[in-house]
């Protein structure tokens, strides 16, 4: 009978075959080869240097990328995170400044992160108010509340040891560690854990998920709370490579980090995605912003360019999808 | 193409207006159509047969350009042709009726059916005054008297709207007609008038390609009928020279022989005993005993509160009052994890929506259920996922070309065998089915009810909910009849008989009445 078609030997190749035509191997691709084709134009680009700073500026977007992914991967949607990265920097800078040990200021970032998104996260989760509106608020209170407080004065001679991004381990910079780590344990997490498989589920099917015994309110405050956690790290990061902190919200840093997320492969659905995509998506548009300089394209192009990294990205998306669907995947 | 559903294509033998020869269609890991040949004539009803995953849907959404065949040839009129989009399928004179009705509620009915191609009156202004003319003539050349054009289609049944999408079908001048399963939402009277358009169709010259898994409606309708089997042509009849005997061979092959096959089992303690208990509206203070090895069949009508009594069980919908003993042990079921946690099952009615995680692979949706159990040190065992995910799609025979496959592209009767084994996988000790095997093959029910027994054996307690009766009297030990909230009958299965059970189902007290 025909019936019993079970796992054909054929499987591990095609397995191979998609992981070599995923997501992050396209990105991984395009990141290599934008390098090329840059430096073929400009060698300069290529200099160690520059490739430094596009890697050493960045970082913390793709930290914050990291917690998006996740959040949108359950099935939601984050825009307050640029303006929370901007309070979190203030309040971290305006802390060591006042006097507070480093330690302090560098771990309360962290858990005011996790507070605030942990309180929206319980919004979203338990009042069911979706999380578009929920963040919509936070971005406005966030925004207005930092300019109320701060009258917009900017924090300057933060102590020298206040600076954590310029430390470096084991001869690699710090921003540098901090976004391949919390990549890398993220990635672990969510593809090998119960909880990470969870986030997965709530965002692909949350009725299925909860007869599975999963509970997706639950998961939602957690992937929130991490979410806070991860904005913190990137908030850190992005505050402590500065001499001067403006205390303002990083104008359309929440764009930045969503586009990170979607071009890495993360569905604006829910339910599909990595965050390795995510981190080498982040770097792609870093790369893409230096290397408009590099060959003389004016800046004011950045956004445009970025844009249109979005659109592909999900035009490619969909176009793959319906191909799948023109051959066929159903009866 | 032009206008041509008069008389005079059906009094020549010419070419038919519409055949397929030989159509082969591949999906991942799938192969759903092998060398099918079909064709319609002119003014003829061709009943297409065959279970779920027979290649039905499939065929159809080829004729109709939906999908691209991989091989195999269309001819119109004898020619051949390549639909690359419905809308070539349309423009040659194939329109679809599709089970879901495609209508805009809030527009009127001759709205609906020039939606798109409106008679214009220039300056591209819609001609309202000929429109309505035009769907006037659509509904006298039907004698459909019971319409008018400017009825608002959401007050329309369901009757009368699929009326409205013949008339569309009509308005684009189709010559093929295919209907998908039009009579699954119908009452008994609107099938009738169904019936009477569809006849007028074919005196009209239109050929109708009709779906349905209702044998005694093709012979009361149709003229032909094929039918499919695993995606393979098993043979083509006049319906005059067949009887209902010969087309279910045809439809099965020989698996009939393996529907129902409860075996006995050693029936054990009670595993689970429920005592009063209420959730409004639809449970009314329901007592039952299921033991181990035991099959429950839990009968009714749609709406006498079944699945909702499942559902409480499980604890999606917690129980307002009453008691529930888990092997002896009294249990406050409050939530979904509670239940799973206690060693209870349960696989729902409706998989698309509550039972699988259509974006997730075929792996993980298989592992969803039991990762507590597979997990060490807060990391999932790979190995042990792995092997498990593979022994479910060997041991449900999952059709699937990896266990990486992601879930949602399988079809219907390998997505609930995914459901099924995916709770089997946490061992449990009360397993609830809600309509285990609506809408998959037979092949796969076959499957599922020996998989039922095979469990049963072991010493699980089943209670399965069905609409299907030989389902029920087949696979119970014990079938319990709810109805409107109530458990109104206990049977043996000796006692059991279609006729004591459907008794109790519809009640005496109050009859069913006509469907409005």
């Amino acid at each position: 009978m025909s019936a019993t078609a079970v796992a054909s030997p054929a499987s591990p190749l095609s397995g191979a075959w998609r992981r070599l035509a995923s997501q992050e191997a396209l990105l991984a691709v395009a990141i290599v080869g934008l390098a090329i084709v840059v430096g073929l134009i400009n060698p300069r680009f290529l200099a160690t240097r520059n490739l430094a700073d596009i890697l050493l500026g960045n970082a913390y977007i793709a930290v914050a990328a990291v917690g998006m992914s996740m959040v949108i991967i359950s099935g939601n949607i984050d825009i307050s995170v640029g303006a929370l990265i901007g309070v979190l920097a203030t309040v971290s800078g305006s802390l060591a400044v006042a006097g507070a040990p480093i330690l302090v200021s560098w771990l309360v970032p962290l858990v005011l992160g996790v507070a605030v998104m942990a309180a929206q996260g319980a919004i979203v989760a338990y009042l069911r108010i979706p999380a578009i509106v929920v963040t919509l608020g936070m971005l406005s209170i966030l925004k207005g509340g930092l300019i109320s407080v701060t009258g917009g004065k900017w924090i300057t001679d933060l102590p020298q040891n206040f600076h954590l991004a310029d430390l470096s381990l084991f001869g690699v910079p710090m921003p540098v560690v901090i976004m391949v780590l919390a990549t890398a344990l993220a990635a672990l997490w969510m593809r090998h854990s119960p909880r990470g498989r969870a986030i997965y589920a709530t965002g692909g099917n949350p009725e299925a998920a909860r007869l599975c015994g999963v509970n997706p309110q639950r998961t939602v405050l957690m992937v929130f709370a991490l979410h806070g956690l991860f904005a913190g790290l990137a908030s850190l990061v992005y505050a402590t490579q500065l001499r001067v902190i403006q205390s303002t919200t990083p104008q359309g840093l929440e764009l930045t980090i969503i586009t990170a997320a979607v071009v890495g492969g993360v569905s604006i659905l829910g339910g599909v995605g990595t965050v390795v995509g995510s981190t080498l998506a982040a770097v792609l548009i870093a790369e893409i912003t230096s290397a408009l300089v590099f060959i003389n394209v004016s800046p004011y192009w950045t956004d445009a360019v970025r844009g249109a990294l979005i659109l592909a990205t999900v035009i490619a998306d969909i176009l793959r999808r319906q191909r799948r669907a023109a051959r066929g995947w159903k009866r | 193409m032009s206008a041509a559903w008069g008389t005079d294509a059906a009094a020549a033998p010419a070419a038919p207006p519409l055949e397929v020869r030989d159509i082969e269609k591949t999906f991942p890991g799938v192969r759903a159509l092998s060398g099918v040949s079909f064709d319609v004539r002119a003014g003829e009803v061709h009943a297409l047969l065959g279970e779920n995953g027979a290649g039905k849907s499939t065929l159809i959404k080829i004729i109709s350009g939906v999908y691209e065949p991989d091989g195999g040839s269309i001819l119109v009129d004898g020619r051949s042709v390549r639909f690359s989009s419905p809308d070539d399928a349309r423009r040659a004179g194939v329109a679809t009726i599709y089970q879901e009705l495609l209508l805009f509620p809030e527009l009127t009915v001759a709205e609906n059916i020039f939606l798109g191609h409106a008679p214009l009156a220039g300056a591209g202004r819609i001609d309202w005054r000929a429109m309505r003319a035009e769907a006037e003539r659509l509904l006298a050349a039907l004698e459909i008297d019971d319409l008018s054009p400017d009825q608002i289609v959401s007050a329309l049944t369901v009757g009368n709207r699929q009326r409205v999408e013949i008339l569309r079908a009509l308005s684009h001048d189709a010559r093929i007609l295919i209907m998908d399963e039009p009579t699954a939402a119908l009452t008994e009277s609107d099938v009738t008038r169904l019936f009477d358009v569809v006849r007028r169709l074919k005196r009209r010259g239109v050929g109708v390609v009709y779906i349905s898994h209702r044998l005694d409606e093709i012979f009361a309708i149709a003229d032909r009928v094929t039918v499919l089997r695993d995606g393979a042509f098993v043979g083509a009849r006049e319906v005059a020279a067949t009887n209902a005997a010969e087309l279910v061979q045809m439809m099965v092959g020989r698996r009939i022989d393996n529907l129902f096959p409860k075996t006995k089992a050693p029936i054990g303690a009670p595993v689970l005993e429920a005592r009063d208990l209420v959730r409004r509206p639809l449970t009314k203070g329901v007592s039952l005993v299921v033991r181990a090895g035991e099959i429950v069949g839990l009968a009714g009508l749609v709406g006498s509160g079944r699945s909702e009594l499942a559902q409480t069980l499980f604890g999606i919908t917690p129980s307002e009052s009453g008691d529930v003993r888990l092997n002896g042990e009294s249990v406050r079921i409050d939530s979904p994890e509670t239940a799973r946690a206690k060693g209870v099952a349960y696989v729902p009615e409706d998989r698309g929506v509550q039972g699988l995680v259509r974006p997730m692979s075929v792996l993980h949706n298989f592992s969803l259920a039991a990762l507590g159990g597979l997990s060490r040190a807060g990391f999932i065992d790979r190995a042990s996922e792995r092997r498990m995910a593979e022994q479910g799609v060997a041991r449900f025979s999952v059709k699937t070309s990896s266990v990486d496959e992601i879930a949602g592209r399988l079809s219907g009767g390998n997505q609930q065998k995914i459901v099924l084994g995916k709770w089997l996988a946490n061992n449990p000790k009360l397993l609830i089915l809600d309509e285990p095997t609506r809408g998959i093959d037979v092949g796969a029910k076959a499957e599922i009810h020996r998989l039922m027994s095979e469990l049963a054996a072991e010493g699980v307690a089943i209670l399965m909910i069905s609409s299907e009766l030989p389902e029920v009297l087949g696979m119970s030990d014990r079938v319990l009849v709810m109805r409107e909230g109530r458990l109104v009958a206990e049977f043996d299965r000796a006692q059991a008989t279609s006729e004591a059970v459907g008794a109790a189902m519809m009640g005496g007290t109050s009859s069913p009445g006509k469907a409005a």
